[in-house]
């Protein structure tokens, strides 16, 4: 072919034409072969350079090398433009509906009950005051239950108790469920020396059932024994103790003197409220008061029983329903329901289990 | 214990308002638990209806004319049926507050007719429920004067809640003292002086059982006229929820209520012979004033006369010698009874009484005689008669305790400074003797206060008058000994347990301790020291030995509400034996349905799949390696305790003796016999057997050793007898090659006809590390001919062709 200026043009048009129609990679393949191949049009055109005069070559040259960036871009453009379509059609196809459900994770799912989510937050509060955690058996010995903590024999506060009972064993001895925490006060002293700061949550059990009440409930105890510690001093700690766990600045708290035997002088506290709204109890402003706990000195004979000299040694102690407390702080209605184990109620009351209750980052979220 | 106001200022002279005494009461620990004020009352005015005529526009209303006393008629709009001209009843004057109706009454128009006040119902005063009609008065009511006054409803009751320690304020007179000994008024009760008698009680006392009745006082009063108790008298023991009876019986209920001195009346011509004091013969009967046949034992004590036992000893007195208004001769019993044989006989006999209340706390011993001296008084000032001497028997007087007491003990164990003196006058208000001038004192306890032993004792009392206010919180100081250690390890890994379990999807419970026996009997329990001897329902008789059955039953429980897949875990403790340290300390779940770990039902992404044993494997090992456990060292046998299915079960042991678990789907018989279905499976990690870490010297970790060349895997299939247990095929390819093999995983398990009868075919992938060189061709030949080695020598497994 002569590369005349008229042919170029009809040869470019024919091939730019001939790209633009390519309808997929083979296509634009065989346009290029066509073209730009051993034996295509543009590569013969060029292959005419060589023979040709310096003066022919200098105008023919560049038109010839035109016409190849031309179609060799035209070519380029063409394959990425295909290749686009070629990723929005698959793209499309891979559309999928994305407000389908997914599934919960596990760790959203799970829950963690009251009683253990409060015993941990107690545990945070009382373990930055440098208490330890202490436990003991639930089946006790009348000794520790009752005896060591200067419960009389057949005296009426032992009766108030409604103790669970074991059939007693062939030498007499006669087990029970302990009624109480306490039986750890005397298993601490007997086993550790003062200072003594410990908490100790744990089951106990009473023969009683209400709304209020369950055969089986969850105490918290804590013993401080030392050299100096005095009334003030479990005022302090219980006052820090209920502004910490029921989240709020100040909250006004009312001792009462009372009476347990293994504490003199005795006391019953009751914590500031307002239940002005139904089913809700906010701490810490208003003008009711609620019984929330009991506590005193360590009666000398519970010192003497866990085998300290009470002129040498003095403490105080006091003991508090989780289950009650957590029924404050978090509005449970039914201490039964603690014990159901129904998926809707640990659903609703219970804790998610990455919630840790820490006090940098707060008891409760 | 309940009282009147007006009773309570019978003893104590004092200013001070009902609040501020109810105030007082609860800081002195005599804790307050109902006020019964009817002070909102005290506006309303008994009023005469004049005249009574048919409103106008209102069939059912009626125009009345009221007088008030005032003077002037008054006009009252009422619909009240039974409104009629002549009666007498309670009127409200606009700006009265009817507490019934919660409403500040004002001039209104009814109809078109003025109404100027309102004649009250029993339900608008909150007396009752009563609204059928407006209150209808005797005719002999006082027109004009207080409603209230008239009807009694003046007086607040004030209801103690009584700690067990204080028998001396069981009495009105008791609680006086206290309040005058803290400041609010004065004690005028004066002393109760001796009524002279003539003659010697003809009726002799003989103790027979001394240890049980330490003083018994009898005196004889003849010629009495019993009939209703005065007004005032039948008030007071109403307004505390006592029934009057007679004067005898009331004037009994009266001192019990007013001292703290339960007494008791005999019929004198009812009682035949002397009396004795002894223990009841087994089995004797006796028929008590409560219309109840009791029968006693050789425990209880009793007054008994010729014919039988006549009272139960501080408790109860027998109907056939109880006095009634035919009574001439009356004996008056004040006696002294063992308090804890008096709780013990009481509780026996299911009986509660206001005596056996005070006995049983200790009354006081030196009120006996004044006691039945201020009864002779009362008998002979309401019903007449003739007393004769007392016969006063066994009692030898009261021996005061004494308790050497430094005056320093308040401040070492409050924290209070209470100066010296008026600990001093503390003291002395509430009765004790304190002696001496130095700083240690010698305190007489007084006869009233039994509760009161040493020296904490007078502290709480110094304490309590002083005012618990008055000690203002102190920081604890911080002892470095006790900061050290919050938990211990078996505390640690108890939270790691549960918080790893709800982490998988799990829901924590908390069920009973205590489970039916033959639950407890299916998992290894139900021993007879595990048995509880007063169960609170049959159902929750024994100590649990598994977490399990309880999980089971709480599973069941949530799939009957429509909740079937469930997965429900607990940490907590079992019970092996009635000694510390049998009682483990078990993590525990149970998941039912299709409650997988990745949750459970239907989804469009896949179904989950019925749970089974690997669920519970997966769950079981998750709480061991949140515990520290050395996972890597355990090994997992086939099959578990008998109730889990035999071929779908399995024991995670350390070693060959300690097991830390067991997991697997449930016996068709456990199913059974808890009455539960399936699908369920359920583990138990023994948190208590996982070895405790050894103490490390410090926190640093080994150093982390990263190989330069590149990992790879290869896959090997081996057939071998379908009784070969993978695991130890898994570890025959481990152990080839300790070096280069860092794991090797499972990931088909093929059965079929080609592979012949009793075969299997087991897939694994090894995961190759080398460390030292690239492996070449030759090298990893030689390596997997070890591999096919060690398997083929271990399982018998061929490489499967």
């Amino acid at each position: 072919m002569n590369a005349t200026a008229g042919n170029l043009d009809v040869l470019e048009s024919s091939l730019l034409a001939d790209i633009a129609a390519a309808a997929d990679e083979a296509a634009i393949e065989t346009v290029r072969v066509a073209a730009l191949g051993k034996k295509g049009a543009v590569t013969e055109l060029l292959k005419t350079l060589g023979p040709m005069t310096p003066e022919e070559r200098q105008t023919k040259g560049p038109a010839i090398n035109g016409l190849k960036t031309r179609v060799t871009d035209a070519l380029a453009a063409r394959k990425s433009e295909l290749k686009d379509a070629a990723i929005t059609q698959r793209l499309a196809l891979e559309k999928v509906d994305v407000t389908l459900p997914v599934r919960q994770s596990p760790a959203e799912r799970g829950r963690i009950h009251p009683i253990s989510q409060v015993i941990d937050e107690i545990t945070a509060i009382f373990g930055d005051m440098g208490f330890a955690i202490a436990e003991g058996p639930d089946i006790e010995t009348d000794h520790y239950n009752f005896t060591a903590l200067n419960f009389p024999e057949g005296h009426p506060a032992r009766e108030m108790h409604d103790t669970f009972f074991f059939n007693p064993a062939d030498n007499g001895e006669r087990k029970l469920l302990r009624t109480h925490t306490s039986p750890v006060q005397i298993r601490t002293m007997e086993a550790q020396k003062p200072p003594i700061r410990i908490v100790i949550p744990g089951k106990t059990y009473r023969q009683d059932s209400d709304a209020t009440h369950s055969p089986m409930f969850h105490q918290v105890e804590g013993l401080v024994i030392d050299k100096t510690a005095n009334v003030a001093n479990m005022k302090w700690v219980l006052e820090e103790f209920c502004k910490a766990f029921f989240e709020v600045p100040s909250v006004k708290m009312r001792f009462r003197p009372s009476f347990f035997p293994f504490t003199e002088p005795s006391l019953e506290v009751d914590i500031q409220c307002d239940r002005s709204r139904p089913g809700e109890v906010r701490f810490g402003e208003g003008s009711d008061w609620m019984e929330i706990l009991g506590c005193g000195m360590v009666h000398p004979n519970v010192i003497r029983h866990g085998g300290l000299d009470p002129d040498e040694y003095q403490g105080f102690a006091w003991g508090m329903g989780i289950d009650r407390i957590a029924m404050l702080k978090y509005g449970m209605p039914d201490l039964r329901a603690f014990f159901d184990a129904d998926v809707r109620w640990l659903q609703h009351y219970g804790f998610r289990p990455l919630d840790m209750p820490t006090l940098f980052g707060g008891l409760s979220s | 214990m309940k009282f009147t106001l007006s009773w309570l200022k019978d003893h104590l002279d004092t200013d001070a308002s009902l609040e501020e005494i109810v105030e007082r009461l609860t800081s002195i620990g005599l804790e307050v638990e109902h006020v019964d004020d009817k002070a909102a009352l005290k506006p309303f005015v008994i009023a005469r209806v004049v005249s009574a005529v048919q409103h106008p526009d209102a069939d059912r209303l009626r125009v009345l004319t009221v007088d008030t006393g005032s003077g002037n008629p008054i006009q009252v709009v009422c619909g009240a049926p039974n409104a009629r001209a002549g009666m007498i009843g309670a009127f409200a004057a606009p700006g009265t507050y009817v507490p019934g109706i919660d409403v500040t009454l004002a001039v209104g128009k009814i109809r078109g007719v003025e109404s100027h006040g309102m004649m009250c119902s029993e339900r608008e005063l909150e007396l009752s429920d009563d609204h059928n009609g407006i209150i209808d008065l005797p005719d002999d009511a006082p027109v004009g004067t207080s409603f209230a006054t008239y009807a009694h409803l003046d007086d607040p009751v004030i209801e103690i809640n009584l700690t067990p320690n204080r028998p001396d304020a069981t009495g009105v007179y008791g609680i006086a003292r206290d309040l005058a000994a803290s400041g609010l008024g004065t004690l005028k009760t004066p002393p109760v002086e001796p009524v002279p008698g003539k003659g010697a009680c003809p009726v002799k006392v003989e103790i027979a059982a001394s240890e049980l009745c330490p003083g018994f006082a009898l005196r004889l009063v003849r010629a009495v006229k019993n009939g209703a108790s005065p007004k005032w008298l039948q008030q007071r023991l109403i307004a505390i929820g006592l029934r009057p009876i007679n004067a005898l019986v009331d004037i009994t209920n009266y001192v019990t209520f007013d001292r703290g001195r339960p007494l008791h009346v005999f019929d004198a011509a009812k009682v035949a012979g002397n009396l004795v004091v002894r223990r009841a013969r087994d089995g004797e009967k006796v028929l008590a004033l409560d219309g109840r046949e009791y029968t006693l034992t050789p425990d209880m004590c009793v007054i008994a006369d010729n014919n039988g036992v006549e009272s139960i000893a501080g408790i109860m007195g027998g109907e056939h010698s109880g006095c009634d208004e035919n009574t001439t001769d009356v004996l008056i019993e004040s006696a002294l009874w063992e308090p804890l044989n008096i709780a013990r006989t009481g509780r026996t006999l299911g009986i509660i009484t206001d005596a056996r209340y005070r006995f049983e706390r200790g009354v006081d011993p030196e009120f006996m005689v004044p006691g039945l001296e201020l009864a002779t008084k009362l008998v002979l000032d309401l019903c007449g008669g003739e007393p004769t001497e007392s016969e006063v028997v066994g009692y030898a007087g009261h021996k005061s305790k004494i308790v050497s007491f430094p005056l320093s003990e308040v401040k070492r164990l409050t924290g209070l400074d209470v100066p010296k003196a008026e600990s001093l006058d503390i003291l002395t208000r509430l009765g004790f003797g304190p002696k001496g001038g130095g700083d240690r004192v010698d305190v007489t306890v007084p006869s009233w206060r039994p509760d009161v032993d040493g020296k904490a004792d007078l502290v709480e009392e110094i304490m309590r008058i002083h005012g618990v206010d008055e000690i203002a919180s102190q920081p604890l100081a911080s002892h470095d000994a006790v900061n050290a250690k919050i938990l211990t390890v078996l505390q640690i890994r108890t939270r790691a347990a549960k918080r790893a379990l709800a982490v998988r999807g799990m829901m924590e419970a908390v069920t009973w301790s205590f489970i039916p026996a033959r639950h407890a009997e299916l998992f290894g329990g139900g021993q007879p020291a595990l048995k509880l001897a007063n169960p609170i329902a049959a159902d929750m008789s024994d100590m649990r030995p598994s977490l399990l059955p309880g999980l089971v039953s709480a599973a069941q429980r949530n799939a009957d509400r429509g909740f079937g897949d469930v997965a429900l875990f607990e940490v907590s403790g079992t019970y092996e034996g009635d000694v510390p340290d049998a009682q483990r300390r078990v993590a525990a779940g149970v998941r039912r349905g299709t409650a997988g770990l990745q949750g459970s039902g239907r989804d469009w992404s896949g179904n989950a799949a019925p749970v089974g044993v690997f669920d519970a494997k997966a769950d079981a090992l998750a709480v061991l390696e949140a515990c520290g456990a050395p996972v890597d060292r355990l090994q997992i046998e086939a099959g578990g305790p008998a109730w889990y299915h035999p071929g779908r079960s399995g024991t995670i042991k350390l070693g060959p003796k300690v097991v830390l678990g067991t997991f697997g789907e449930f016996h068709p018989k456990t199913l059974e016999t808890l009455d539960v279905s399936g699908p369920l499976c359920g583990f138990e990690v023994f948190v208590d057997a996982i070895p405790e870490p050894k103490m490390k010297a410090t926190r640093t970790k080994p150093k982390l050793e990263l190989s330069a060349f590149q990992a790879v895997k290869r896959d090997f299939a081996f057939v071998v007898d379908r009784a070969v247990e993978t695991g130890t095929l898994t570890r025959a390819a481990l152990s080839a090659d300790k070096k280069l093999i860092t794991g090797v995983s499972v990931f088909d398990i093929f059965e079929g006809a080609s592979l012949g009868e009793g075969k299997k075919s087991v897939a694994i992938e090894v995961s190759i590390q080398p460390a030292e060189k690239t492996l070449n061709d030759e090298d990893f030949e030689a390596l997997a001919k070890r591999i096919v080695d060690s398997v083929g020598k271990q399982t018998g497994g061929v490489l499967r062709g």
